[in-house]
């Protein structure tokens, strides 16, 4: 009897940590199918503005989208189950059926277009500078030199930086909030990432009035909304969705009440976008 | 998979790795010594000492240690140990960090290693040092430690095992060994996540494979008969 209840035991617990090890590509999730009982959306877990948990609430542009986009297919709010996609394994859990559909700031690339469809975009934002307020010596990426900059490992605008300015005096953290201390404690000149995300920090209550963004954008990043491949259907509902939200206001209400407290200007050159492009 | 190797500095990655272990296990080695030598002293304080500094880091998340070198040493006290006004400040003063921050939590597995490879040696042997009239220093310089090492050897080398892999930690303060241009690799070609993953892995198989290897054959010739 013991020993049975203890193989149970071992046996819940392995299936508990094979199920949050989001590289178990075998493990099939509920919530794949279409209609009915609802629909399971990634997005990021830890980015102010854009995606972020606080305690059970979810709050952010990228939230917001999801929440008007799954509203236009037929989901209300209480059906949708939100879970967390890291950068890294975005693709491998839209294969495997882990999540429906993806508001995650997924730049659209020819990379992952091979594993993955994107709809939308819904947004576009490019990557820029956060700098102290009282600092005006940096006014856009040609001013970087002799600099001392901060991003994060293994990110996109890491990389674009340092193509972009050879030699950068480049520190990079495992996460954003580091950077962002070590900005404000002026061990480091800049934080450079998406716009949207320098916006979200320099929003946060400890840093309001102390950090600001630049507001130079030197690259381009297409928010696209990522689906299984070949999911035509989806791709143009969801499309649909977002021209409506665009035309309506609510797109443009989801951006002031997201960007608005950080002093964030949307480009309005590129933005809002025309979904449609990629299905 | 050449692709890979073309598009990303992986050997490269791995060197960095390769330099980190062996500063890392150089520094933990002299602390360790010195700290075992504490830990077995008929002085109290220095005892007590011993006793804390291992207590103290090796129950310390190796993380931690690694953020509060960056966070804490550089950014707040302001320790520098790179020129700052160099083009590689970050490069140069990261990796001196991480190299701290290994060597001063692996030290604390050194000592605890080295102190079982002090209980190896008989007592009668320390008796008999002490009888001809050897201080403690030069009973444990030339009768304790050389025999301790010749029967520590295998813990060492499981020490020195967990710190290659260990190193890995020093990518949240963004020294760019192994697993820094993974996390880079990851990002940019979610596509391959599965190849990158295997590529690492047997990257470090390559590297502590050998070692456990030759720990093995060389704990074998050292120790002592008797």
């Amino acid at each position: 009897m013991n020993a049975r209840r203890t193989t149970a035991l071992v046996a819940t617990a392995s299936i508990a940590v094979l199920g949050s090890t989001a590289l178990a590509a075998c493990g099939s999730d509920s919530g794949s199918g279409d209609g009915g009982d609802g629909i399971t959306v990634g997005i990021k877990f830890d980015q102010p503005g854009l995606g972020l948990k606080e305690g059970s609430k979810y709050t952010g542009f990228d939230v917001d989208v999801a929440t008007y986009v799954a509203k236009q297919m037929g989901y209300d709010e209480d059906q949708i189950t939100w879970k967390q996609t890291p950068s890294p394994q975005r693709e491998q859990m839209l294969q495997a059926g882990q999540v429906d559909m993806i508001f995650a700031t997924y730049s659209i690339t020819d990379e992952r277009k091979q594993k993955v469809d994107f709809a939308g975009p819904y947004f576009i934002a490019g990557q820029d500078l956060l700098v102290r307020s009282d600092d005006s010596s940096i006014t856009g990426v040609d001013s970087l030199k002799g600099k001392k900059l901060c991003s994060v490992k293994g990110s996109t605008s890491a990389r674009n930086v340092k193509e972009d300015v050879p030699g950068v005096n480049l520190q990079e953290y495992d996460t954003y909030s580091k950077c962002a201390e070590a900005l404000a404690n002026g061990a480091v000149d800049a934080l450079t990432t998406d716009n949207t995300i320098l916006a979200g920090y320099a929003a946060q209550p400890a840093y309001k009035g102390k950090l600001k963004v630049v507001g130079k954008t030197f690259s381009e990043e297409i928010y696209g909304v990522g689906i299984k491949k070949g999911d035509k259907d989806r791709c143009t509902k969801i499309n649909d969705a977002l021209k409506k939200m665009i035309d309506d206001g609510a797109w443009q209400k989801a951006v002031d009440a997201n960007f608005g407290p950080a002093g964030f200007k949307v480009d309005t050159k590129v933005n809002p976008p025309k979904p449609g492009g990629s299905c | 998979m050449g692709e890979l190797f073309s598009q990303f500095n992986i050997l490269g990655a791995f060197w960095v790795t390769i330099q980190l272990t062996f500063f890392a296990a150089i520094g933990a080695l002299v602390i360790g010594t010195v700290v075992a030598v504490m830990r077995v002293s008929p002085v109290p304080i220095l005892r007590g000492f011993g006793t804390s500094y291992v207590n103290v880091f090796r129950n310390t998340p190796l993380t931690v240690i690694m953020v509060f070198t960056s966070l804490g040493l550089w950014q707040t006290l302001g320790l520098v140990l790179a020129d700052e006004q160099s083009q590689h400040f970050f490069k140069d003063n990261n990796f001196r960090l991480a190299i701290v921050a290994l060597a001063v939590y692996h030290a604390s597995f050194v000592c605890e290693s080295l102190r079982s490879g002090i209980n190896t040696v008989q007592p009668g042997q320390a008796e008999a040092a002490r009888s001809i009239g050897l201080t403690f220093l030069q009973n444990i310089r030339y009768v304790v430690l050389p025999q301790a090492f010749r029967g520590a050897v295998t813990p060492l080398g499981n020490t020195l095992i967990a710190l290659i892999k260990n190193t890995t930690v020093a990518s949240v303060i963004g020294v760019a060994e192994a697993s820094f241009v993974m996390a880079d690799m990851l990002d940019a070609r979610a596509d391959v996540l599965f190849l990158i993953f295997i590529i690492f892995a047997i990257g470090f198989v390559i590297l502590t494979l050998p070692v456990g290897l030759l720990i093995s054959a060389v704990s074998e010739r050292l120790a002592v008969k008797r």
